[in-house]
């Protein structure tokens, strides 16, 4: 069990990690100063969630990895992101798309995780859970804004959406770790609050006026298979701390 | 010109009076007021160039957030840049109480008729460079910074002290930075001495020309805006900076850097100003790239921003109608 | 004007103590400024609760009323309770 609950933990934390070095490097990019603030502040809340997720993989794990052994030390491919979060920034109705499908189902997610029997992962969701209220908060007014504002907004959210919607039934897959935790009561079935997501995001397209895609389901994310461009991301992330091996920062 | 042009009538002396006496008796200037303008359009000038100055400060250091060599590193990497476009954003909102938009301010950084601290020209090549702009540049900007707090426009001091509060940290994690390199590999304690190497003389140069050479002095001192001259803060800095490189156990590279026991303080060695006329007048290492990042990020967003305003222009439309 | 309107920010530091004024946003509508407001002003956990007004709606007094408006108040000494005078027995009051 113990293996398969690493696993689970490590892939919540690396959802969280991929998604927030996305973000960061919107930072000087932004379209106006109030909006900068606003992405680093997602994406600060974000390392937190994963740095918890990564220092309780690695305890429970018991053989000394650190969270940064954990987040520098180990390969793209060992990686277990959805590739949802690891779609490029593009342009910022991508990212604010990309962010309300992923908040949309992390605010659900996290709400969940509060009733966990594993303290730790409570406390955790405790403060995720309104982090990721105000991330989604953010992320859906951008939405609306883009899908019912100018022409070209609406184009561009509408593209954004028809690309990223292929990436969001991977978000409610269950493997094996979950299964363990799952009957242990310390994880949830994603499935559970699928039906609450699809509501969801289709009462917001709704008022964006988008319409929501039909599209083929992409996965591989939690299989270690990821897309092109996702190694140069962790390459990039890793490349200070591999140049000094032992060091300390 | 006419005679009642070349004379201040009896209303603007009284006014002009009481601005003085505001001034004289070290009570804020506050954005109703009336005010010469002169001292209007050299706030305004002032602010917005130290606006722009933390805004284009965050390019140097943000290029480092993606490869920070720790999570920690990273967060508060992050939180530093972040509160850098904040103080952005206090600094403009200071600079529009004066009567100036945004919008103008950011028009003339980007077409070159307002200027930014030309230390944000400079490259930053390593992890360690980090490290040195939070403990240098950010310890050089304290020590201008803090006479501000007390200066006579009282939307900016305002400013300055919520800015001067968060700006502590902020030299605190680049020391932090620069520590944990040199009590490490030496490699990583190379890399920082190298860095000091990079950004002590244009530290020390940020606090502006020597005071002989200085033009604009004198009616900003008059005014309270300038409370302290070039060379007095610059003192302060290097006396303040030579011990914390000690406790680093790196080399500070003046080789005429010596304590001076009579006057309490280190004499140091001549500063190479060609360099920084170079800068200033935009030919930086990085000015045109430092410049292009902000006028891109502004223009590739327009329609973004006209997003926003179509809909909520819709929405009060609406508002209107139901 | 692309960055929109100016909005001043209003923060309550804790429950007992007033909203007081810290700064501006720009932006489009009120939603849009609290969540600017959010960001910009309570990272350092300076506030619990919010108010964004935008500047044009702030009527304010002229500097130049400053005489008319606030001096007069000046010489009624008797809104306060040391002028009026009691024997020591009773000066608790």
């Amino acid at each position: 069990m113990s293996d398969l609950f690493v696993r689970y933990l490590l892939r919540q934390g690396d959802r969280a990690l991929v998604l927030s070095q996305q973000l960061s490097a919107w930072v000087t990019h932004v379209h106006d100063l109030e909006e900068e603030m606003a992405v680093a502040n997602i994406s600060l809340d974000l390392i937190g969630q994963a740095r918890t997720l990564y220092a309780y993989a690695g305890e429970t794990e018991g053989s000394g990895r650190t969270e940064d052994d954990l987040a520098y030390w180990r390969p793209a491919e060992d990686f277990q992101n959805p590739l949802l979060v690891e779609q490029p920034n593009g342009d910022f109705a991508m990212t604010m798309v990309r962010q309300f499908l992923h908040d949309s189902w992390a605010a659900l997610y996290w709400q969940a995780m509060t009733e966990s029997v594993d303290d730790t992962l409570a406390a955790l969701a405790g403060k995720a859970a309104k982090e990721t209220a105000y991330h989604l908060r953010h992320a859906k007014s951008w939405v609306i804004r883009m899908g019912d504002g100018t022409e070209e907004s609406h184009q561009r959210a509408q593209t954004a959406l028809d690309h990223l919607w292929g990436y969001t039934d991977a978000l409610f897959d269950s493997d094996d770790a979950e299964i363990a935790v799952v009957a242990k009561n310390i994880g949830i079935d994603p499935t559970n609050f699928r039906p609450a997501w699809l509501t969801g995001v289709a009462a917001v397209f709704a008022e964006a006026t988008l319409h929501q895609p039909v599209a083929a389901q992409r996965r591989g994310g939690r299989d270690g298979l990821h897309q092109p461009g996702f190694d140069q991301l962790i390459e990039e992330m890793q490349s200070v701390a591999r140049a000094h091996p032992g060091a300390q920062w | 010109m006419s005679h009642a042009e070349t004379q201040p009538t009896d209303a603007e002396a009284a006014r002009h009076g009481r601005f003085n006496e505001l001034i004289d008796s070290d009570q804020s200037i506050e954005p109703r007021d009336w005010m010469p303008d002169a001292y209007r359009k050299t706030l305004v000038r002032q602010i917005a160039q130290h606006g722009h100055s933390e805004i284009i400060g965050m390019q140097p250091e943000g290029k480092w957030i993606a490869s920070a060599p720790s999570l920690q590193r990273k967060a508060i990497l992050l939180a530093k840049v972040q509160d850098e476009a904040g103080h952005g954003l206090y600094l403009y909102g200071a600079a529009e109480t004066l009567g100036t938009p945004r919008e103008e301010l950011m028009d003339a950084l980007h077409e070159g008729r307002q200027k930014y601290s030309s230390i944000f020209t400079y490259p930053t090549p390593t992890w360690a460079d980090v490290g040195a702009i939070g403990w240098l540049v950010d310890g050089a900007a304290i020590t201008n910074q803090i006479p501000l707090c007390r200066c006579s426009y009282g939307p900016y001091a305002r400013a300055m002290v919520r800015i001067c509060k968060e700006e502590s940290f902020h030299q605190r994690q680049g020391y932090s930075i620069m520590l944990a390199l040199c009590q490490g590999t030496s490699e990583q304690k190379q890399m920082a001495q190298d860095a000091l190497n990079r950004w002590w003389w244009p530290s020390v140069m940020m606090f502006g020309p020597p005071d002989d050479a200085s033009a604009h002095s004198d009616q900003s001192t008059q005014w309270k805006i300038k409370r302290f001259s070039n060379d007095t803060l610059r003192q302060r800095f290097i006396d303040q900076t030579v011990s914390q490189a000690e406790v680093l156990g790196i080399m500070i590279p003046d080789d005429d850097l010596v304590w001076n026991e009579e006057n309490q303080n280190y004499d140091y060695g001549e500063p190479p100003w060609d360099e920084f006329w170079k800068t200033v007048k935009g030919d930086g290492p990085m000015s045109k790239e430092r410049l292009a990042c902000r006028v891109d990020a502004h223009r590739e967003g327009t329609w973004v921003r006209e997003a926003a305003r179509a809909y909520a222009d819709n929405q009060r439309a609406l508002e209107v109608t139901a | 004007m692309t960055d929109g309107p100016l909005w001043e920010v209003f923060v309550r530091p804790r429950r007992g103590v007033s909203h007081g004024h810290v700064g501006s946003v720009h932006a489009h509508d009120g939603e849009q400024a609290l969540q600017a407001a959010r960001d910009l002003f309570t990272r350092r956990s300076e506030g619990v609760s919010l108010w964004v007004v935008p500047s044009a709606d702030i009527v304010a007094s002229n500097p130049v009323d400053a005489g008319q408006l606030f001096d007069p108040a000046a010489d009624k000494d008797y809104r306060f309770p040391p002028a009026h005078v009691l024997p020591d027995e009773v000066d608790y009051m």
